[in-house]
């Protein structure tokens, strides 16, 4: 496993090493005495069996002693994982959103990214936020994880106490692409975390529709260079006419401003031929018709 | 003339394929549950063979994300509602618990028909994925919404499928009650019941219980998909976390459906081996019942990470500890069972030994996963693949083996290779455990399970594990291959009780008459392992 660097770790390991160490114990043991009596008891070197039916005093003995192992396997596990529950009221909020296949975090000030930089030595907590299906924000580094569930606001918090980058895998299926959805976590000094803000919340010239279409984590399944991924790619579409799958039935469409608008207000309504229907979420609520614009707009450009 | 059917055994009596699938005869129920059960589990395998090739190295090795994702849940499906639920209980239970009873058939044999043909309908659907429709679903075994909802994947019929499967279990399980209840021999009570029979019915219960509750769950995701009813997809007001409780709340228990039987087995095994009475007789057949009832409260440790209150992941971590206390009750009664035995170290105790290793491997990464703080590291990793894996194929799959090399002889009335039975499990054995240990290290090192391909820091567990499964593969192989060669070419007549079993199945003969006994069965004078005062039995 590899070495923590967050708070958590030393409780989360410690429960680890004396479960493992209890069970191990007793795995060796146990099979030990197994092998010993099959080799003593071999009917060569004992042709007769002594009926034995059991023992009151041992099957108690066997019964306790368990019993007690378990509680404490049961209470260093509920210590390790008691502080995980507990926000500190001086953590720095930044919300986690999932969807098919990209990790994306909003810090306080609005900056929106696809991978996390922290300060050390600050308890950060994370509300997490899903925009399709389940996914889970999983670090191992820090051992912490917790489910993105649609509908339901979870959370999660960490304080990172070593300097490095660290894996962020997605732990629960979320379809086709879940082996790839994976972040990063940077864990710098203070100092460096606020030059970093900085850099990333400057306004950049980026076209107000690419900008979107980025934080919205289009280009996830489509691309702009005309490479087919799960959904068809942006270039040259627009005024273009391809055949839909509307109910069932085909029918040909061109693409205009309308048809654009409508996919991405109700992505199952028309299914370009060839494509997975239910792949991609209504995004009416997170996109409004000024942004739709902008996106419009900036497609055209793509020729 | 009277006599003449008495001397033709179960195999001989009538001939031809519509005997076969239309006999209401217990024992040859059993082996059209063996022969289907093992042909899917074959199917299976190839699938998990499949996997493990695609994950050798990083990157695409053989096929396509959304291909090795209907790969795994389709794996999942065979081996979990096509295999496993079924295994032991539909196959050496239908076959021999009304021996061990001292009876001629089960309570309703016709029932008993109805629900192999149930299975075999229920897993055409399932199988009819693979060529009708939109392809098999890619959502894992579990179906959790809302993806099962969204996927166009064929999940419907899947879904239906495991629908049906559940009925087939619930008249199994109803019939075994009744059976246990109505059809012991004179002079057997309840106390006076092989364990086996224990396990079956405490499994049984289990079965009629739990089983709708899935039933009806999956339905659920039929109507959602179809109707959109809101049930389970928040972006219509449902809510997931719903779903996972109504799911788990039957496959936690199901998880007993699985392993129970396979304790009977082990209860079985031991005895005749060491030529002893079991240890703790009383111990080993109320902690079946603890497990089984237990078994209900702890659904909650599969969702330590989705979300639930402190409190509640608390409550489910005690009590998932509480359910070890009565299994490691059992695994210390069979060791005791080898003590000052005399013992007869044979194919079938290889895996009974094996069945009790890998099974404690399973038990405590369970007491790992049990616990709150690394249940939330591990989550979802390999760890858990590993853990299962270790519990029904290392446990149950082994037990199922053992069965299967115990009751071969009087099931046929032949005799296999020995030693090659010894070497095809030496093989097995390390097969298993290179293919599955890893996964544990791959778990513990952060890789998600249900992954089409990785980070290159778990390269190295990945390969061992892809080595592991061709030394499995090949065990498996050469332990049927002896088996099928037995059956066709072995002239060795094993007699009535090869291994000095005192169960009444080894007082008939082998194979045995179509109504299971030719004389009266005796049973031994304290209880069913009464070594002391074994009935003579003469050929
Ligand atoms: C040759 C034998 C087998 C191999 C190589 C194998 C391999 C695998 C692998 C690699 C996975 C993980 C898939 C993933 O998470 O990406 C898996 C999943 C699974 N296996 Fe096996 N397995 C074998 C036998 C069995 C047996 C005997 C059972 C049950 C008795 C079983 C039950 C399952 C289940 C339930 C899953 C979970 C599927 C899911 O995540 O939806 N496997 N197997
Ligand atoms: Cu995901
Ligand atoms: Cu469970």
């Amino acid at each position: 496993m590899r070495t923590g660097a967050s708070t958590f770790a030393e409780g989360v390991d410690l429960s680890l090493y004396i479960i493992s160490g209890i069970s191990i114990f007793f795995l060796v043991g146990i099979t030990a005495v197994m092998i010993y009596f099959v080799f003593r008891y071999n009917k060569k070197r004992n042709p007769t069996a002594s009926h034995i039916e059991g023992n009151n005093t041992i099957e108690v003995i066997w019964t306790v002693v368990p019993t007690m192992l378990v509680m404490v396997m049961f209470y260093y596990g509920w210590m390790g994982f008691k502080p995980m529950r507990n926000v500190p009221d001086n953590a720095m909020v930044i919300k986690a959103y999932g969807q098919m296949w990209k990790f994306s975090f909003e810090y306080p000030n609005g900056t929106i990214t696809d991978t996390m930089v922290v300060p050390i030595n600050q308890p950060v907590k994370l509300e997490l936020i899903s925009r399709d299906v389940l996914h889970s924000f999983f670090v191992p580094a820090f051992r912490i994880k917790e489910d993105l569930v649609p509908g339901k606001n979870n959370y999660m918090w960490f304080e990172a106490n070593r300097e490095g980058r660290y894996d962020v895998l997605c732990a629960e299926y979320c379809g086709q692409l879940h082996s790839y959805m994976l972040s990063s976590i940077t864990v710098v000094p203070e100092v460096r975390y606020n030059e970093w803000l900085a850099v990333v919340s400057a306004k950049s010239d980026e076209h107000p529709g690419l900008a979107i279409m980025k934080k919205n984590a289009c280009f996830t399944c489509h691309s702009q260079d005309g490479s087919k991924l799960i959904g068809p790619s942006f270039k040259g579409i627009y005024g273009k006419k391809e055949i839909v799958v509307t109910d069932g039935v085909e029918r040909e469409i061109t693409i205009d401003d309308a048809y654009i608008s409508r996919s991405i207000k109700e992505p199952n309504a028309d299914v370009v031929q060839g494509y997975m229907k239910g792949l991609m979420i209504p995004y009416g609520a997170v996109i409004n018709d000024e942004q739709i614009a902008d996106i419009v707009d900036y497609i055209k450009t793509l020729e | 003339m009277a006599t003449l059917s008495t001397d033709l055994n179960y195999l001989q009596a009538k001939k031809g394929l519509f005997s076969w699938i239309f006999s209401v005869d217990h024992k040859r129920i059993g082996l059209l549950y063996l022969y289907s059960l093992m042909t899917f589990f074959l199917v299976g395998v190839t699938l998990g063979i499949l996997m493990r090739l695609e994950l050798l190295n990083p990157g695409k090795d053989l096929v396509e994300a959304k291909t090795y994702n209907q790969i795994f849940t389709l794996h999942g499906v065979i081996m979990i509602f096509l295999f496993i639920i079924p295994s032991i209980p539909a196959v050496f239970g239908n076959f021999f618990l009304p021996i061990m009873l001292g009876t001629d058939d089960v309570s309703f044999p016709r029932l008993n028909l109805l629900s192999w043909w149930i299975y075999i309908i229920g897993a055409i659907m399932a199988l009819s994925t693979l060529l009708f429709g939109d392809g098999p679903a890619d959502t894992g075994w579990t179906f959790y919404a809302p993806y099962s909802v969204k996927t166009g994947t064929n999940v419907t019929m899947s879904v239906l499928a495991a629908f049906v499967l559940g009925f087939s279990s619930i008249l199994t399980g109803l019939n075994f009650i009744v059976t246990i209840h109505r059809l012991k021999t004179p002079g057997m009570t309840f106390l006076k019941m092989p364990l086996f029979a224990w396990a079956l019915y405490a499994t049984s219960w289990i079965q009629l219980l739990a089983t709708p509750i899935i039933g009806i769950t999956l339905m659920m995701i039929v109507a959602e998909r179809f109707f959109g009813v809101g049930l389970f997809d928040p972006s219509i007001g449902g809510d997931p976390i719903l779903y996972q409780h109504l799911f788990w709340i039957y496959s936690h228990p199901a998880v007993y459906i699985m392993a129970l039987p396979a304790f009977g087995i082990i209860s079985e095994l031991l005895p005749t081996f060491s030529q002893r009475t079991i240890f703790g007789y009383k111990a080993i057949a109320f902690s079946s019942l603890a497990i089984a009832f237990v078994g209900y409260f702890i659904w909650g440790h599969h969702m330590f990470t989705s979300g639930m209150s402190g409190t509640g992941r608390f409550i489910f971590s005690i009590l998932t500890f509480l359910v070890a206390i009565p299994t490691a009750i059992k695994v210390f009664n069979w060791v005791a069972t080898l003590y000052k035995g005399s013992i007869n170290v044979q194919t079938p105790l290889l895996y009974a030994l094996a069945f009790i290793f890998q099974f404690m491997i399973g038990g405590f990464t369970g007491l790992v996963l049990g616990a709150l703080a690394t249940d939330i590291h591990l989550h979802d990793t390999y760890f858990v693949v590993g853990h299962f894996h270790y519990v029904m194929f290392g446990g149950t799959g082994f037990a199922f083996f053992g069965a299967l090399h115990y009751w071969f002889p009087k099931m046929w009335g032949k005799m296999y290779n020995a030693t090659v039975a010894n070497i095809a499990f030496v093989i097995l054995f390390i097969g298993f455990n290179t293919l599955y240990f890893p996964m544990l290290i791959a778990g513990l090192m952060g890789m998600p399970r249900r992954y089409y391909d990785y980070l290159p820091e778990f390269h190295l567990p990945n390969m061992i594990s892809t080595f592991g499964s061709w030394i499995l593969a090949t065990g498996l192989l050469l332990m049927l291959g002896n088996l099928i060669y037995a059956y066709f070419n072995s002239k060795t007549k094993p007699g009535r009780n090869p291994w000095g079993g005192i169960t009444l199945e080894w007082q008939t003969q082998s194979p045995p008459p179509v109504q299971n006994f030719d004389r009266m069965p005796v049973l031994p004078k304290d209880g069913p392992y009464d070594f002391e005062h074994k009935p003579t039995i003469k050929e």
